[in-house]
């Protein structure tokens, strides 16, 4: 009998304020460990949290983008534990009354879309981080963290493959990026999840005993600890043992999840409603405000993309994913043919970028340019391989596409009087050549345009070069 | 020089250059230091920070720039945040604590010009009722040094009785203003909770613990209360209400909820009903009034108070501040040392109640009932206060009791059983003296509608204009 996997995820998102949740330090990354902890993310004692609005507007944006419930209240609580990062000795986050309850993420995992089930989505503060490498012996405290506002997203246990809990958390960080939420930059840690898994017998409607691995923040982790965990659950009952419900940490470098353990771990957090914060009633203004920053959706950009500009499934995807690169691209494609505009975004500057390491945003050619050296290869004013030339030209000195071209003299040869006369000349200087594809070598041809290419120095019509030279050949 | 002047009379004095802000400073400075050691009501003694302070304050007064409180004495409860002067709410576990800001009452009060003596004791983290929890030892009653000041404000309540400051902050979660303010026979008023910002007043429980005033006279109460209250955007359960104003007393209609009235101690009832005469004959109507859910007060209390608590104090864990445990061998040992030794036996008894009540299983039964409580008795006071306009009640059960005398803990929080409903239910309170029995002080309680402490000063200083009890000094004062 075969297995099905049954998984729910957690992602913590980020929230992209400038300032922290319930104080007015800033969220800057990679700044000197405590520097950007104020008295309130010290939990010194008689500070209070006061919360911050743009964080309860990102969070009703998401509510918005995922067609939840959006409470008309919603109310923050007290979650108990001991840990040396967590300075009050309590996280204050939403238990009883999340912000967002409800909606749905719809994936595509390769087997068409499926509509993945969010429970809820509360807001919380992060803990700072414990620093165990750095100090031998003992635990360094880097507190610029706490305070930092996130967005714990809670799906259904709809998953059924470790592609889909991949392809969620991928599609969370493309809508967290589109509504401008979060950076969604995992390698800072900007999105984490916690991944529950079970399995049971395909057929069973019963779930079976779950475990949780904490603190996931790569696609390709995601996929690998959610696959080894469920062949361990799997290996664990063919023996005829039971899964213990517990919480695992996934080491990538052994790949395999083992037990969690530290104070992070507690049966009970006695919550109870955090008596510093009143419930905090959304109102119309601000939900207003959420809506009008929700924008156009990774989804709908996708099937536009598709529908309106006739790209594939897979250019769209890859293009609508980053919203900067989303922008890019539809600057240029709105001024030049679509198609080709996604072929070079997907190859030239793609390619570019990663050369460079540079991200979309800081692309020293401006979309308009691009856009202008598309339509100049549209027009048969540049081959596309001269168009390469000129990309790389634009990319290390700038400039104006037209002016590069008549600078450089690379206006494409289309005058046929020329062009013939290059061709006749080849033509003659070839006569082995010639005899060969006339005895039928066609593959010859390709020969001939090379050398045509060569005199013009690559500015030849490579269309109107063929057709030329099949007539100088056939008139030989 | 004049140390039961009030506030009215000490503006005057300083308006006219008959005495600068320095001269009272010292003045009040050296009766602090000949009185404190008999009576432990300071701390922390800051002459250097007040004599600074009290020179700011003349430049102000001869710029003639002066607040109603510039160059006025004052003293704070030591777990109002200083910077720069130890806030260490009488427990080992701040013992060493230096705020690194000040809280907003401190700051608005400095701001008024008013000049900071010191930091009273207090209950440890204000969780007693008799100011025996003090890490600091207990502060003794002026009117009587074997007796309890009452607590947890004990400090300034003797401070402000002892006439070494006339004006002194506290803050009141169960009582802890009207109840010390009763036994030192002083004027003490517990705002409505949000009337007053709690930003930098260390927290015991949150959502009761609200900052006050002590003062001699309901007068000099108003003075301090004006420069104190306000909404403060840092504390979001802070109010945005329009400053207190005073109401007029006459055709006011007192309730006497029957549940405070009946079975009191025959010798303090007979203050406290010749105190509501007096109301009576200033133009007010008395009215039995039945608030049901009083008796459940002091359990639902007990229990709120104990949960918020243990969250409030988690954060002294001896990693960032505070008591920290000499070598710990392990993260456990570090927590477990650091809180065993840095807490008392009354602190850590509320921690481990609040934990308590709040775990799976008992959450239900003690968290969630006590907040339905919390709720009934809310309800209790809007019913009374639709036929009356205010509630006259006794503060305590009792006089100041001795020192040592009382052990149970749970004897002890029946100390509350009449201040605890006005912080359950969100309300003003005060106390004001009325009379005296075997010598020792009695209170008697006001209560308002929420935001209606214009209410409480009018009757309050409607029973001060007829009698003289707020104006009676301890002997050795």
């Amino acid at each position: 009998m075969s297995w099905e996997s049954v998984i729910g995820l957690e992602v913590h998102i980020q929230l992209a304020t400038r300032s922290k949740i319930f104080s007015g330090a800033s969220t800057a990354f990679g700044a000197e460990p405590n520097t950007l902890a104020c008295a309130i993310d010290l939990g010194l004692p008689g500070t209070l949290p006061v919360l911050n609005r743009e964080a309860l507007r990102m969070a009703l944006t998401f509510g918005l983008a995922i067609d939840a419930d959006i409470a008309r209240e919603c109310r923050f609580d007290r979650k108990n534990y001991f840990y040396p990062d967590l300075p009050k000795g309590y996280q204050i986050s939403q238990f009883e009354a999340p912000v967002v309850s409800g909606g749905t993420v719809t994936i595509d995992a390769g087997a068409g879309e499926r509509r993945i089930g969010i429970t809820r989505a509360h807001l919380e503060e992060d803990a700072g981080k414990s620093l165990h490498e750095d100090y031998a012996g003992m635990t360094g405290i880097d507190l610029n963290r706490a305070g930092t506002p996130l967005l714990e997203v809670v799906s259904e246990p709809d998953l059924r493959s470790p592609a889909e809990a991949a392809a969620f958390f991928r599609e969370l960080r493309a809508l967290a990026r589109h509504l401008r939420i979060s950076d969604g930059n995992l390698n800072e840690g900007s999105m984490r999840c916690d991944a529950n898994v079970s399995v049971r017998r395909t057929g069973e409607q019963a779930l079976g005993e779950r475990t949780e691995i904490k603190n996931l923040n790569s696609f390709r982790f995601i996929e690998r600890a959610i696959r080894h965990e469920i062949a361990r659950h799997i290996d664990v009952l063919e023996r005829g043992g039971h899964v213990t419900r517990e919480t695992r940490l996934y080491d990538a470098e052994r790949d395999e999840t083992r037990p969690m353990r530290g104070k992070e771990l507690s049966d009970d957090y006695r919550y109870f409603p955090e008596p510093d914060l009143l419930p905090v009633s959304i109102s119309e203004a601000l939900l207003a405000e959420a809506r009008a920053a929700l924008g156009e959706l990774p989804r709908a950009k996708r099937r536009r993309y598709q529908e309106t500009l006739g790209l594939n499934a897979a250019e769209a995807r890859q293009l609508a994913e980053e919203p900067n690169v989303a922008a890019y691209f539809e600057a240029v494609a709105d001024a030049s043919k679509p198609r080709r505009a996604a072929h070079w975004m997907m190859d030239q500057v793609a390619a570019a970028l990663n050369r460079s390491g540079l991200d979309i945003a800081a692309c020293p050619v401006p979309a308009a340019q691009l856009a202008n050296l598309l339509r100049r290869i549209d027009e048969g004013v540049v081959s596309g391989k001269i168009a390469t030339t000129i990309f790389d030209v634009l990319w290390r000195d700038g400039g104006d596409v037209d002016a590069i071209i008549e600078a450089q003299g690379l206006r494409q040869v289309s005058d046929v009087g020329e062009l013939a006369g290059i061709v006749a000349r080849v033509v003659a200087a070839h006569p082995d050549q010639a005899r060969q594809f006339r005895a039928g070598k066609g593959k010859v041809l390709g020969f001939f345009v090379g050398q045509v290419m060569k005199e013009t120095s690559g500015k030849a019509d490579p269309k109107q070069a063929n057709a030329l030279l099949l007539q100088a050949l056939a008139d030989g | 020089m004049v140390p039961a002047a009030d506030i009215a009379t000490l503006r005057r004095g300083l308006d006219a250059g008959e005495y600068s802000a320095r001269e009272l400073a010292q003045d009040a400075l050296a009766r602090i230091e000949a009185a404190n050691p008999g009576l432990n009501c300071f701390i922390t003694i800051t002459g250097e920070q007040a004599l600074a302070a009290a020179d700011t304050a003349d430049a102000r007064i001869a710029a003639g720039g002066a607040a109603p409180l510039t160059g006025i004495p004052i003293a704070h409860k030591d777990l109002f945040c200083t910077a720069g002067v130890p806030t260490t709410c009488a427990s080992r576990m701040l013992a060493e604590f230096m705020a690194s800001y000040d809280a907003t009452v401190v700051a608005r009060l400095a701001d008024a010009g008013g000049v900071s003596l010191g930091k009273t004791n207090m209950d440890e983290f204000a969780m007693g009722a008799s100011n025996e929890t003090s890490w600091f030892g207990p502060v003794r009653n002026p009117w009587r040094h074997s007796r309890t000041p009452g607590g947890s404000s004990g400090g300034s309540a003797a401070a402000v009785a002892a006439g070494l400051v006339p004006l002194a902050t506290g803050t009141d979660t169960g009582g802890s203003i009207r109840q010390p303010a009763a036994f030192c026979g002083v004027t003490g008023l517990k705002p409505t909770y949000g009337r007053v910002s709690r930003y930098g007043m260390v927290a015991f429980a949150s959502s009761l613990d609200q900052g006050g005033a002590f003062a001699r006279s309901v007068a000099d109460v108003e003075w301090l209360l004006l420069a104190m209250e306000g909404h403060d955007p840092r504390d979001s359960t802070s109010a945005a209400r329009p400053p207190t104003t005073r109401a007029p007393t006459t055709g006011m209609t007192l309730g006497m909820p029957r549940e405070y009235w009946d079975g009191l101690d025959a010798g303090m009832a007979r203050c406290l009903q010749a105190a509501t005469r007096e109301l009576e004959a200033a133009g007010a109507a008395l009215k039995d009034v039945s608030l049901p859910h009083t008796a459940a007060a002091v359990p639902a209390y007990y229990v709120i108070a104990s949960a918020e608590a243990s969250a409030n104090l988690a954060r002294y864990d001896g990693v960032r501040f505070g008591h920290r445990a000499a070598e710990p061998k392990s993260l456990d040992d570090l927590y477990q040392r650091s809180r065993g030794e840095g807490f008392g036996a009354e602190v850590k008894r509320r921690i481990l109640t609040g934990a308590y009540v709040l775990s799976v299983g008992y959450y239900d039964a003690y968290y969630l009932k006590a907040q339905r409580v919390r709720r009934l008795i809310r309800q209790d006071f809007l019913n009374a206060f639709a036929a009356v306009d205010a509630i006259v009640a006794p503060v305590t059960p009792s006089v100041a009791f001795e020192l040592g005398a009382v052990r149970d803990p749970v004897a002890m929080y029946r100390q509350d059983v009449f201040t605890t409903p006005a912080n359950l239910a969100g309300l003003p309170a005060m106390s004001v003296p009325c009379g005296f029995q075997d010598g020792l002080p009695v209170g008697l309680q006001l209560i308002a509608p929420h935001f209606g402490e214009g209410r409480l000063l009018a009757l309050g200083t409607a029973l001060q204009n007829r009698t003289d009890w707020h104006l009676r000094r301890p002997p050795a004062a």
